[in-house]
Order: structure tokens, then C-alpha cells, then sequence
């Protein structure tokens, strides 16, 4: 059984009273069909209510659920005849971002998506899916190689962040994200950028710049972690729940902010309920984005970019009587 | 028990964040916070606001830069009068940027313009740490991609000079925005072959760091400049080991071929002024 969480501890507790009653049943030979279909009604109605109201730490929750569909279970679902391409050809291989090529479609592309691990083993090995420059510098050498060959980029972004180390530092993790925002804001194919679970910060952004942004549902994209704002804000990192409410940073927010283009449905009660079909609503959307991005000329895709990212931001201005100075 | 000791008294004795509170000294005489020497006020900011004893560079604001760096009479002013709105209206932020405004006589963290440098006409760029840590909204990246239009509607250089904890908590993720805004920019100032100086000083880190700043056509920083994209405390409390003390500074980014050049601040006009003249004659 998928691992439950705390906000829906009463629909665990509901089925299981439910399958109580079930056993009781066969056990005892009693009909207790009308208090089963009344209580299956309730579920029903409670599982509607809970996964229509979740909050913005809710989703936080499903966002980090350790069954999580990662970047590699969707390129399974989603890419034929995909190839891992390895290293940065400068110093290492990072396996926190893979990268490869494949065919959506009839469309060859090239895919890039962080990844962290699907157990503790693999976690150690991908670095909590935490990227080192070389990781960085890995998705800038395949976006450059997939516009070499006209075929559009697919960023897939689920990270808590780039990795905060030594090593990472005196090889340039700012220079890493910093080239890799310049270059896609100038690359000549089609970008589409989708953060599938956690989307913090530079880290996820690092390979964010895309002509069209979706996010899942329930993934969350913010400047910072919520437990890093509240420890930042109010000096008490516990306050991670009253910054992922205060800071906007569910799907459904950043709509509105009109810094996403779409968010994509998630199947109930989450991605990792029915990964399978939740890669089919995945699939829906890449194949609007192309089928939009794919009219553009190698002009009007930068030019595309440049007029989305202009639009961002919320400023005003002052008479010169009421500036300072 | 020793090793907490030292790690406690290390962490204070790096870092120089604590000196950004002096910030331009006040008074008729004024002790350096580095090496305590003892100067005259007027002296030390004759001195472009170096200690004349250890060479220590105090932060300068945004219009001390200026003054120190443009031929007189040549700065252009743009966007003065835009300042940042509340769009996640967060408690307590307008009142922040109003104690800033009064305390700083700026109105947002970066003031951006054009002027000429011994004769050669430039758009700059200037941060201001003094207000909201130097750190990046809506504000910020809006004035710096205006700036970098202008640089290319004029075919001039684009110089910045960078002073920030990085990204500004309170506009949430349109802060991050304007990391891609500014790239988006700087790309197109760049493939019409202009040139873009990133000069890093104290401090450069976070959101800031992993844009702008680093993708200059020379990267330049001053002497112990904190130039970073992670905060030293997250960075220990994540791999449990010591770090050089050096760490994050400008020398420590130049011995990791992270920096062209270390430019102390009595140099800066000067070598400002060589690379824009070797820059010149291309474009004439
Ligand atoms: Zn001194």
C-alpha cells in the first residue's frame, strides 16, 4: 500500500474500518451491506474533500512522497528508444540531473531532469537529486547538442536545491546556473520546462528557462525551500509550514501569478497513486507545447522567451516629490 | 569540547558581515574594523574608503561608486523613481522598504544609469548593500534589464557592480524570476557582440551570484570580497567539515578559476578604462 500522510490520516482510518467491517461480514455470515455502501459513501465524499482542499503544505508533503514518480519513471512512460548521455565532458558525471535522447512521438528530443534516488542507496549515489556544477554543465552540453540537431528540449525539475558543498563551490556552481540561464534564454529549438516535484530555487531554475513552464498539481517552485524562507524569515526553520502557505509556491499560485502556463492535473490524491496515467496527462501537455512551439521560427522562439520573462515581475513608480533623495 | 571552541571563534573571525553594519563611517574619526588603526573620517573616504593601514575596503554606496568610478557630470540617472510593490503582500515588507528608503536615501537596491569612464561612454549598473542586503526583487531585476536595453539600443557596454545577499525573500518566487529576466537580457546585449563587465564586491552571493554577476565577459571582483551561491553555515552544516579560511572569498574564486582578475578599488577606474579603450576601436 502507497505510504499515507498525515492530512490523510481520516481517509486511512475510514478504509480500514470499512475493511474491518468487510471481514466481520464473511467471518460471521451477518449482512452489514447498508453500512458498508454508507460508509463507502462517506470515503468517497471525504477523499473529494480532502484532496480539493489540500494546502499549500499538503502538497509539500505529496511533492516529497518517497513513491513520487521521479524524472526517470516518467522518460519510461513517456520517451521511446531513450539513451542516457553521461558526463560533462569537463569534470565528472553528476547523477543528481540525467540526460538523454529519445522519441515522443514521432519527434526526436532531447530530455533533461533532475533526479534523486528511489531509496537510500540510490540516493547516496544522486545526491538527494541535489546537483554539483558538473550536473549543471552536463544539461547545458545536451541542450547545445540538441540544437545542433533541431531537436527541442524537455527539462523535467525535481531538486531541493543545487548542492550546497565545498567541492561545489570551488568548481563554480553560481557560473554553472548562471551560463546555463544565459544559454537558454538564447537557444534556438523549443524549450518546455515541467517541475514534476520539488522546485527550489536556482537549482531547479538552472534548467528552467523554457518557452512554456507546466508544473504537476502538487509540486511546489519557490525561491527557497519552505523550511529555508522560515528559517531566513523568522530564525525558526519549524515555521516551514506557515512559509509554504505565505510564500505562493503551489502550482495553483503560481498560475495565477501567471508564472507558469499550465498546471497539470494530478490523479487523486496524487502523482504516485497511478504514475502510469499521470505520465498520460504529462503526455497531453508536451504534445500542445510542441504542437504550438513547433510553428516558431529559431527567431521567434527567443524572442518568445525574452517577452515571457520581461513580463515577470510587479513594480510601481513614485512622483519625484515622494522619492527619496 | 577544543574543536567546538575553535569552530565557534573561527566562524566569527571570517566573515566580515559584521562590518557591513559600519557602513560609511560617521564621525571625525573612524577605527577601522579589520586592523583597529585609527584614521580621520575625511582621510579614509579621500581614500576611496580603503583603510590606509591594512587596505581593508569598507562597502561604498551605490553613489559612492559612482562618484568614484564616472567622469563629473556625465551620470544619467535611470528609472529612479521605481520602487517595488507587495505582490505576495507580505507582512510587514512595505514598512522594510520604507525604513530602507529613509535610512539609505535610495529607493530600491541597485541604481543604474549611464555615464562615461575617462570619455568612454558606458550604462552602469550599481548595487547597494545597505538596502535589504543588496537582495533582488521585482525592483532590482526590472532596473537591470532596463539597463542592459539601454546598453543595447545605445550599442554601449554594460557594467555592473554587484552587492547582494542574493534573491529577496518577500517577493517569492518573482524574485527568482528575475534571474531568467536578466539572462534573457544579458543574452541578446551579448549576441550583438557588446561587451559586459561584472564587477563582484562584498557580498556577492545566492541568486545574484548564480546570475548576473557571473557570466561577465571578464569577471572582476575586490580584494575579500564573499563571493558564493551557499551560505557558509548551510555549507558546514551539510558536509560537517572544516573550511579553509579563505573560503567564498575573491582570492579563494581566482585560485579556483572562478575570476579573471582581483582588482583592488584604487585600480579600478584605471583598469575599467583600459578594457573599455581595447574594446573600443572594434565597434567604431
Ligand atoms: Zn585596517
Amino acid at each position: 500500500m502507497v505510504g499515507e500522510l498525515e492530512f490523510e490520516r481520516p481517509i486511512t482510518e475510514l478504509k480500514k474500518k470499512i475493511a474491518e467491517l468487510k471481514s466481520f461480514m464473511d467471518e460471521k455470515g451477518i449482512d452489514l451491506t447498508d453500512e458498508i455502501t454508507s460508509l463507502e459513501e462517506r470515503l468517497s465524499a471525504l477523499q473529494n474533500d480532502t484532496y480539493e482542499n489540500m494546502s499549500a503544505w499538503d502538497r509539500v508533503q505529496v511533492a516529497r512522497h518517497p513513491e513520487r514518480p521521479t524524472t526517470l519513471d516518467y522518460i519510461s512512460y513517456l520517451f521511446k528508444d531513450f539513451i542516457e548521455l553521461h558526463g560533462d565532458r569537463l569534470y565528472g558525471e553528476d547523477e543528481a540531473i540525467v540526460g538523454g535522447i529519445g522519441m515522443f512521438h514521432d519527434q526526436p528530443v532531447t530530455v533533461i531532469g533532475q533526479q534523486r534516488g528511489r531509496d537510500t542507496k540510490e540516493n547516496i549515489r544522486r545526491n538527494f537529486g541535489m546537483p554539483h556544477p558538473e550536473g549543471y554543465r552536463k544539461a547545458l552540453r545536451l541542450m547545445k547538442q540538441a540544437e545542433k540537431f533541431s531537436r527541442p528540449v524537455i527539462c523535467l525539475m525535481d531538486t531541493k536545491g543545487a548542492f550546497p558543498g565545498k567541492s561545489a563551490e570551488e568548481r563554480g556552481q553560481s557560473e554553472a546556473i548562471a551560463r546555463n540561464l544565459v544559454e537558454m534564454a538564447g537557444l534556438h529549438v523549443p524549450i518546455i520546462c515541467i517541475v514534476i516535484g520539488e522546485g527550489a530555487s536556482g537549482g531547479a531554475l538552472g534548467i528552467g528557462v523554457g518557452n512554456h513552464v507546466h508544473m504537476l498539481e502538487n509540486s511546489w517552485y519557490s525561491v527557497i525551500s519552505p523550511e529555508g524562507a522560515a528559517s531566513i524569515l523568522w530564525k525558526d526553520s519549524t515555521k516551514a509550514k506557515l512559509a509554504a502557505e505565505s510564500m505562493k509556491i503551489t502550482a495553483p499560485d503560481l498560475k495565477e501569478l501567471g508564472i507558469i502556463d499550465e498546471m497539470i492535473p494530478e490523479v487523486k490524491g496524487g502523482a504516485h497513486h497511478d504514475p502510469e496515467e499521470q505520465a498520460k496527462r504529462i503526455e497531453a501537455v508536451i504534445q500542445s507545447s510542441l504542437e504550438e512551439l513547433m510553428n516558431l521560427s529559431e527567431e521567434e522562439l527567443v524572442e518568445q522567451r525574452y517577452e515571457k520573462y520581461k513580463n515577470m515581475g510587479e513594480f510601481t513608480f513614485v512622483n519625484d516629490s515622494i522619492a527619496v533623495k | 569540547m577544543l574543536k567546538d571552541f575553535f569552530a565557534k571563534k573561527k566562524k566569527y573571525a571570517t566573515i566580515p558581515t559584521e562590518k557591513m553594519k559600519h557602513d560609511v563611517p560617521e564621525g571625525l574619526m573612524t577605527k577601522c574594523p579589520e586592523c583597529k588603526h585609527i584614521m580621520y573620517t575625511k582621510e579614509l573616504k579621500k581614500n576611496l574608503l580603503v583603510c590606509q593601514s591594512c587596505h581593508y575596503h569598507y562597502p561604498m554606496s551605490s553613489f559612492e561608486r559612482i562618484g568614484s568610478l564616472v567622469d563629473e557630470g556625465s551620470f544619467t540617472e535611470y528609472d529612479r523613481n521605481m520602487i517595488s510593490e507587495n505582490p505576495l503582500e507580505f507582512p510587514g515588507y512595505l514598512e522594510k522598504l520604507e525604513s530602507d528608503r529613509m535610512k539609505t536615501k535610495i529607493n530600491e537596491a541597485v541604481v543604474t544609469g549611464d555615464a562615461t569612464i575617462n570619455e568612454n561612454p558606458v550604462v552602469i549598473a550599481v548595487m547597494d548593500s545597505r538596502f535589504r542586503m543588496g537582495s533582488m526583487g521585482s525592483v532590482v531585476g526590472e532596473k537591470i534589464t532596463r539597463a542592459i536595453e539601454q546598453a543595447i539600443e545605445k550599442e554601449l557596454p554594460f557594467i555592473i557592480f554587484t552587492a547582494s545577499g542574493g534573491a529577496r525573500m518577500q517577493e517569492g518566487i518573482l524574485s527568482l524570476m528575475q534571474m531568467a529576466k536578466t539572462s534573457v537580457a544579458l543574452k541578446r546585449h551579448s549576441d550583438r557582440g557588446l561587451l559586459f563587465i561584472s564587477v563582484m564586491t562584498h557580498p556577492t552571493t545566492g541568486g545574484v551570484s548564480a546570475s548576473f554577476a557571473s557570466v561577465g565577459d571578464y569577471n572582476f571582483a575586490e580584494p575579500k570580497a564573499l563571493i558564493g551561491f551557499a551560505g557558509r553555515r548551510v555549507i558546514e552544516q551539510t558536509i560537517r567539515e572544516d573550511l579553509p579560511e579563505d573560503f567564498q572569498t575573491a582570492e579563494f574564486l581566482l585560485k579556483h578559476g572562478q575570476l579573471d582578475k582581483v582588482i583592488p578599488r584604487h585600480e579600478m577606474k584605471e583598469t575599467l578604462t583600459n578594457v573599455l579603450k581595447i574594446h573600443s576601436g572594434r565597434r567604431a
